[in-house]
């Protein structure tokens, strides 16, 4: 998992490249490439979700005479060692992994920012004291501690690990917003409000938050990604709804079934290209956020079809060549 | 000492490419001579740092030299193009011939290195056979030229205060005794006592050195007090340029007019403070003709179709001195 | 000084905070799935053991909570974490600490060579920006989505194999002898080979890609356009001044996400059956042996507080502006 810029510099404790004054970037999101493809790619992925189990052809629990077959016309993506469709796995699977992942992300979220931006905004020991409670969580390995949780609650369902997932993984959101809104509280418009007696709450919603919508956005996008990937973690040792399809569960069986010394790639392939794509369009997304916040890292222009290459420290001078 | 140093010829500026492009710098063409402060004054966005980091290719993306020249008179190898040198021949160019004082000196200097590093390894890049305790030795001697003990060699920058760090750019500036020096407001984070003392120190230094300046601010008052020629820029173009002393008694511009008006005189009868109605161009959307017509009250006519080019103006007050401006047409 | 001793004091502070949780949950967690194991064994478990296991898992009931906490403490102090169900009858400290070596030398040795390499490969592409190195943004992206140890089950499949030098399972070979000599130590480091290429491919894009971008943004601040026009030379600017500074942000990134590399690297060993803590834990969750679960989140709590404490000796010794403090 890459960390965003601003994630990084908040991490270190220096004021990011903060965004400028809320003003209408809803376009700007869409004209950016990454975003844009990161975006289409999650629409599928969300349309899968809703309509995976509809179009899958057969049951996945469901058993048939074909054990371990390599992909064939009846089986796309071949079958497992009962005998059950891969592909039917892989197009239920999916549904679970995005209501899992979308969950998590706005438990983390809301957590992230009400105790991000109090503990940036309250400049007393409450907001030291939220500050050190996000540092505790981010030091402590969530995943080891997300397994114990999941293996010794006595029954899990797709919510619970939702829920265990998002609980467990907001510090990072929120030391980044606490960063953020420090850096933010100083300046004049949050005076200006100040002065003119709005109340705390006013001014956090209607002069921070916005000004916040791209780092709470990044981080709301990180948080699915790691929960994605902690559900299919956890699914792969073992711990998941045990009456729901999702790609853990089946590289779980995968690999207690020993595809691997079968030679059978074709039953954690596909689950596993599933959730790497899924990945991918989510980091994606984050580049592209990214790029708006931090406008450093938008790439070099083009002029007529030839790309000039913009280099510090040496303007490039149209019409000479100075290698 | 009329001698030209350094002859920028319709220097184009542009952050951006193709349709995109802003236009910053506009056919800007400045000479600027031997051993002479010239000043370049101007609301702020009207292009002067774009001018200097420009002219150096030191402008950072978007920026792009759309075009012009900029004609360095080197005593020894001649007068050759500075834009049309390759990266390397820049590379020894840089600092050697040319230095700079950047405007946001607060920054400049490397938080992570110490002082004493961050002034060696210019003179390392440009004499790299030099022994380490010569060059040590010499930067000791730049930091006692601009005032400051040289035991703060060993100094992180955020030891030091803003005015010392300003001093320590400025002592790094002359490392390689280059013959002009570039300053963009290097003193606009300090206040005015240390100003005005760190501007002194300069001007004797400069006398003592012989090296050019183009001294870069908003803040024409200064200009008047310490430069020997003034020019004045305006949405990307200059225009007006004369010595220091007639923009400060008979400015041909009114824009140059509106600028003196905008600060107390300095000795000699008090004016009358106007400042300059109105806000500075912008640049995506210029207005026709003189772009300084619909602040300017005495604009008439041609004004608003045409624009005037720089030129020695029909009027009295001598040659050396050239404006853009209908009110006075060219001889 | 007092920046050392503030880190530290957190560390306690975390680390107290991290054997309370550890305290809490089960006690927190309704049914009491260890007493139905306690039962299940009744008939091999001494007093002491069970004992033991009462107090680390609060089914003491009659205790009050104070001296649940008391107890739970004073058990810990004496290295006693209870006995493991997997490793009958072998207690949970034991099994850790057969483990632990092994998770150490590998985890260990390949999340600091990927910090360092997907550094050093970033600052070539922050650096290159805007050139062909772009071209492998794409890739990197892709391979830092990976699940981990998808990637090691990709890696069997392609690179161990019947005539392959890489061995794809087991943490050295059967048939020597565990000891400090050159046929234990040759088989242990050929095992964990691909283990260690794995990771080190699927972690090392992350840092590509953050260091990339670190430099970039780093690349636009003054004193590095005051580095350019001081004419030094490409390299010192590059190392000297850019990546210098980009790598600030990136050590502080790498100390706060190593309980995240950390947790997915685990993984690795299962797919590998690396004879290290991930795997151990795979076990244990298979086999719902909650001492050892819970032994092995603390340890390695404590193994990534240690390794933070690190990484901010390293921030320490890189930012003067933390020297200055006291
Ligand atoms: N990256 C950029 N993209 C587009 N336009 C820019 C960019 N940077 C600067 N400009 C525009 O170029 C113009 C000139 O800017 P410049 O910094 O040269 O002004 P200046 O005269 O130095 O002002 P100041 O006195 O505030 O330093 C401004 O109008 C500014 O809006
Ligand atoms: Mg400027």
């Amino acid at each position: 998992m890459a960390i965003s810029t601003v994630d990084l510099q908040a991490a270190a404790g220096e004021a990011a490249p903060s965004p400028r004054p809320a003003k209408r970037q809803k376009f700007r999101f869409i004209s950016n490439g990454k975003t844009l493809a990161g975006l289409i790619i999650l629409g599928f992925y969300v349309l899968l979700a809703i309509f995976g189990p509809i179009l899958s052809p057969y049951d996945p629990d469901a058993r048939g005479s074909d054990l371990i077959s390599p992909p064939t016309s009846a089986h796309w993506f071949g079958t497992t060692h009962l005998g059950q469709d891969i592909f039917s796995q892989v197009l239920s699977g999916a549904r679970g992994v995005v209501y899992v992942g979308l969950l998590a992300g706005v438990v983390a979220t809301v957590l992230a920012v009400i105790i991000g931006v109090s503990s940036g905004y309250l400049a007393n020991s409450g907001g030291e004291a939220l500050s050190a409670l996000s540092n505790v969580f981010l030091v402590i390995p969530a995943l080891p501690l997300i397994i114990i949780v999941a293996s010794i609650l006595p029954s899990v369902s797709n919510t619970v690990i939702g829920l265990v997932i998002g609980l467990t993984s907001w510090a990072w959101g929120a030391r980044v917003l606490r960063a953020q809104t420090l850096s933010l509280r100083g300046r004049d418009y949050v005076d200006a409000a100040k002065a003119t007696g709005e109340s705390t709450w006013r001014i956090i919603f209607f002069e921070l938050l916005p000004n916040l919508t791209a780092v709470i956005a990044s981080g709301f996008v990180g948080t699915v990604i790691f929960a994605v990937l902690s559900e299919i973690t956890l699914a792969f040792i073992g711990v998941s709804d045990p009456t729901d399809w999702n790609w853990g569960t089946i590289l779980f069986w995968a690999q207690s079934q020993q595809a691997l010394a079968q030679g059978a790639w074709w039953w954690f392939v596909p689950a596993g290209l599933a959730i790497a794509i899924l990945g991918t369009a989510l980091s994606l997304l984050n580049f592209g956020i990214d790029e708006i916040v931090n406008p450093r890292l938008r790439s070099a222009g083009r002029i007529k079809g030839k790309t000039v290459r913009m280099r510090i420290g040496f303007t490039p001078v149209l019409g000479k060549d100075n290698r | 000492m009329i001698e030209p140093l350094i002859e920028i010829k319709s220097l184009n500026v542009d952050y951006g490419l193709g349709d995109e492009a802003v236009h910053a710098v506009r056919d800007v063409t400045l000479t600027l001579h031997r051993g002479e402060v010239l000043g370049l004054a101007g609301e702020s966005g009207s292009g002067k740092s774009t001018l200097a980091y420009g002219m150096t290719r030191l402008l950072p993306p978007p920026g792009v030299v759309a075009g012009g020249e900029v004609i360095y008179h080197d005593p020894e190898r001649g007068p050759y193009d500075v834009l049309s040198l390759t990266n390397s021949e820049l590379r020894e160019f840089r600092w050697a011939e040319t230095s700079i004082v950047f405007q946001g000196a607060m920054n400049s200097l490397n938080p992570v290195h110490r002082i004493g590093s961050q002034l060696t390894d210019a003179i390392k890049a440009h004499d790299p056979r030099g022994s380490r305790q010569a060059r040590e030795a010499r930067a000791r001697e730049l930091l006692n030229l601009v005032g400051i003990p040289g035991d703060r060699m060993e100094s992180y920058p955020h030891q030091l205060s803003g005015g010392m760090r300003q001093r320590v750019m400025i002592g790094m500036a002359l490392a390689l005794e280059p013959k002009v020096v570039i300053m963009d407001e290097p003193t606009t984070a300090l206040d005015v006592v240390m100003q005005r003392q760190i501007l002194g120190e300069l001007v004797q230094l400069r006398e003592r050195l012989g090296f050019s300046v183009l001294f870069i601010t908003h803040d024409l008052s200064l200009l008047v007090e310490f430069s020997d020629r003034i020019a004045i820029m305006y949405g990307g173009r200059i225009v007006e340029q004369a010595p220091a002393k007639q923009i400060y008694t008979d400015s041909l511009h009114p824009y140059s007019a509106g600028l003196l008006g905008s600060f107390p005189a300095l000795r000699g009868p008090k004016r009358e403070l106007t400042g300059i109605p109105g806000s500075p161009p912008d640049l995506r959307a210029m207005p026709t003709g003189c772009a300084f017509h619909p602040r300017c009250p005495k604009s008439f006519e041609p004004c608003a179709q045409e624009i005037p080019v720089l030129g020695v103006p029909d009027a009295p007050g001598g040659s050396d001195r050239t404006v853009a401006c209908w009110l006075h047409p060219v001889r | 000084m007092s920046y050392l001793l503030k880190r530290i004091a957190f560390y306690i502070f975390t680390a107290w905070a991290a054997i309370t949780i550890n305290f809490f949950v089960p006690r927190l967690i309704p049914g009491d799935p260890v007493q139905a194991l306690i039962s299940k064994e009744r008939g091999q478990l001494n007093a002491d053991a069970v004992h033991s296991l009462y107090v680390l898992f609060g089914l003491d009931k009659q205790q009050p909570l104070w001296q649940q906490y008391l107890d739970y403490w004073g058990q810990l102090l004496h290295g006693d974490l209870g006995l493991s169900f997997t490793f009958f009858p072998s207690p949970v400290s034991e099994v850790i600490s057969s483990s632990l070596p092994w998770t150490l030398a590998l985890v260990g040795i390949t999340t600091v060579c990927s910090f360092l390499l997907g550094t050093g490969l970033g600052v070539l592409a922050g650096w290159r920006r805007g050139s062909w190195v772009d071209l492998v943004l794409p890739v990197t992206t892709f391979l830092s989505s990976v699940p981990y140890f998808w990637f090691g089950l990709i890696m069997i499949e392609l690179l161990a194999g019947p005539d392959s030098i890489f061995p794809s399972s087991g943490g050295y070979d059967p048939g020597v002898t565990p000891g400090w000599d050159i046929d234990f130590i040759g088989s242990a480091v050929q095992h964990s080979l691909l283990p260690a290429l794995t990771i080190l491919i699927s972690s090392m894009s992350g840092w590509i890609l953050s260091m990339r971008n670190m430099m970039v943004t780093v690349s636009s601040e003054d004193y590095i356009t005051v580095a350019h026009a001081k004419g030094l030379s490409d390299r010192r600017v590059m190392l000297g001044y850019a990546a210098r500074n980009a790598l600030l942000p990136n050590v502080s990134g790498f100390a706060l996400s190593l309980g995240l590399i950390v947790g997915g690297t685990l993984l690795v060993e299962i797919v590998f059956s690396y004879p290290g803590v991930g795997f151990q834990l795979f076990q244990a969750v298979g086999a719902k042996d909650y001492p050892l679960m819970q032994g092995i989140f603390l340890i390695i709590t404590l193994s990534v507080l240690a390794a933070n404490f690190i990484a901010d000796l390293a921030y320490l010794v890189l930012d003067p502006r933390t020297r200055k403090e006291g």
